[in-house]
């Protein structure tokens, strides 16, 4: 509630966490009302990343500069509570921004959903971000390298998770580079999830953004302690 | 640790790179009193509480707060420490009754009890007024009452001020210094840094001078004056800079310590008697003219210069020697 009141109005957030991604999905929009619907998965992914890890630069970042991380490192809590008190501040501004676009998109396309496969698939993807951009955070100083930073797994991910074109029209060598980026899983399972069939696949896809939360989630709480320590 | 023994470092050292920032210092604080941390700009201060309250490791040494080590027991012993950091970093978009009540969350008082103890602190620091103003429209004064108010919201045993006057006008740091003693009489104990002279003995119980990472004498500012000797300290005022008076009595008598202070000189080391001669002969070599000469009471600044043989003025310069 703190990062809420304090951070997420900040123009970063607003910049990098709202503002662009409703531009490209404003864009592909107008220019191809008629084949949105196929891009509707992308995009929603799309939304997950940018918001998730545009919110983390600007809380811990700009926490770090002002010396109110130190503040809540000063309380009774461990670097580990600290850094996932700030990851789960990015998911829940992710959700947010995920929750307003996958609505917009679904009521207004009028597009057939399966909740609980959509939830298992936004909830780690949401977590996964984050952890992506908290680690990213704690590499560098100031808000705008953090942003920086964040923009070459972003930007990489944008173009070669099937947020655009479907990993099928990919030549083979990007497909296998597609299955090495997390964005893919998440594009893929929210396309199952909007067309739905059997839940196996959109499962494993789900674990398997549990387990790039967990692997960027560790070596963030160390990097932070070493920060400090 | 002893029984009435808060705080205990022993051979507590940090080491950022070359350079030796905190080096074996060893002390202990009782229960109940307000211990000072007297020291220039870069003397290892900071560094000692940061590594005290769990913000730096040790690179060797160990030491204990309220029974629990610091590297290993550090998060419960947070739970019974405040700690004013140099810096007022609270939240500048939350008001200052928000404030008290995230930190009275993160401490873990109960949430019925939250905004009732926020009130109090803010009522016990003249804030209550401006209890929905946002931190960041304080006065600075106002900022650093604030941010130790948050300090206090779990009601520590202990608390660590950090430079708490810096930064602040004459009337503000009073009042802030009057704040810290009711905080004493309340049972806190305290662990004060400050590079302000005034402000150690006016509030320390006892004074550790802190001087490059060493912890160079402890004892009460009374003893430390004391330490002064018996030659009382000569205290001349000049109608012109002192310069050149002070360097015709440094040629006259090396042994004795001449600080100048804007157009006042300090002389330490001598009997009275023969300082006022060599004080009148260098007044005529140096063409200037003397308005008062009195024997003054040695005064921490009299007992810090001797101790430590540096200039007063040391105190007021920034890290790495600028001033």
């Amino acid at each position: 509630m703190k990062d809420i009141k304090t951070y997420y109005l900040k123009p970063p957030a607003i910049s990098w966490g709202i503002v662009f991604p409703v531009a490209w999905i404003l864009a592909f929009y107008l220019r191809s009302p008629r084949a949105f619907e196929d891009l509707v998965p992308g995009l929603i992914a799309m939304t997950i990343l940018f918001s998730t890890t545009a919110a983390e630069a600007v809380v811990i970042n700009f926490e770090l500069r002002i010396g109110s991380l130190e503040r809540l490192l000063l309380a009774p809590l461990t670097f580990s509570a600290v850094l996932l008190g700030k990851v789960l501040g990015g998911a829940i501004f992710g959700l947010l921004m995920t929750a307003l676009v996958t609505i917009c998109s679904v009521v207004g396309l009028g597009l057939h959903v399966n909740v609980v496969q959509l939830v298992l698939i936004i909830g780690p993807s949401l977590f996964a971000f984050s952890a992506m951009g908290a680690l990213l955070c704690v590499l560098v100083k100031e808000v705008f390298e953090a942003q920086t930073l964040a923009n070459l797994p972003r930007f990489l991910m944008m173009f070669l998770s099937g947020v655009f074109y479907p990993l099928s029209a990919m030549p083979p060598l990007l497909r296998y580079v597609a299955y090495l980026l997390p964005l893919t899983y998440t594009v893929e399972g929210i396309r199952h999830a909007l067309s739905p069939t059997d839940t196996v696949p959109v499962l494993i896809d789900s674990l398997i953004l549990i387990a790039v939360a967990v692997i960027f989630t560790a070596p963030a709480i160390k990097l932070l302690r070493r920060r400090f320590l | 640790m002893s029984e009435d023994a808060i705080i205990a470092a022993s051979g507590l050292t940090k080491q950022y790179g070359e350079i030796l920032a905190v080096d074996h210092v060893s002390f202990k604080v009782k229960k109940g009193e307000i211990f000072g941390f007297l020291g220039p700009n870069g003397a290892g201060k900071t560094t000692t509480i940061r590594t005290l309250t769990g913000l730096s490791k040790p690179t060797a040494g160990s030491a204990q707060v309220l029974d629990f080590d610091v590297d290993s027991e550090i998060v419960e012993a947070k739970k019974q420490i405040g700690v004013v950091p140099e810096l007022s970093n609270l939240y500048d978009e939350l008001s200052a009754v928000d404030n008290l009540v995230f930190m009275a969350q993160l401490y873990g008082v109960p949430r019925s009890q939250r905004k009732e103890r926020a009130e109090q602190l803010l009522k016990m620091f003249r804030l209550y007024e401006r209890r929905n103003d946002s931190f960041a429209k304080l006065s600075r004064g106002m900022k650093r009452a604030l941010t130790i108010a948050a300090a206090l919201v779990h009601n520590p045993k202990l608390l660590f001020l950090d430079e708490p006057t810096v930064g602040l006008d004459v009337v503000a740091a009073r009042s802030l210094r009057s704040l810290i003693r009711n905080l004493r009489q309340q049972g806190i104990t305290i662990f004060l840094t400050t590079h302000y002279l005034e402000e150690a003995d006016a509030l320390c119980d006892r004074i550790s001078i802190l001087v490059k990472g060493r912890i160079v004498t402890v004892d009460t500012p009374e003893a430390l004056k004391s330490s002064v000797g018996s030659d009382m300290p000569v205290e001349i005022s000049l109608t012109a800079p002192p310069q050149k008076f002070v360097e015709e009595v440094s040629a006259k008598l090396p042994y004795l310590r001449a600080v100048p202070i804007n157009n006042k000189v300090r002389i330490l080391g001598g009997r009275p008697a023969e300082v006022l001669e060599v004080v009148l002969q260098s007044a005529r070599h140096a063409a200037v003219e003397i308005e008062t000469v009195t024997t003054v009471r040695p005064t921490l600044e009299d007992a810090f210069i001797k101790i430590t043989g540096l200039e007063p003025t040391v105190m007021a310069m920034e890290k790495g020697g600028r001033r």
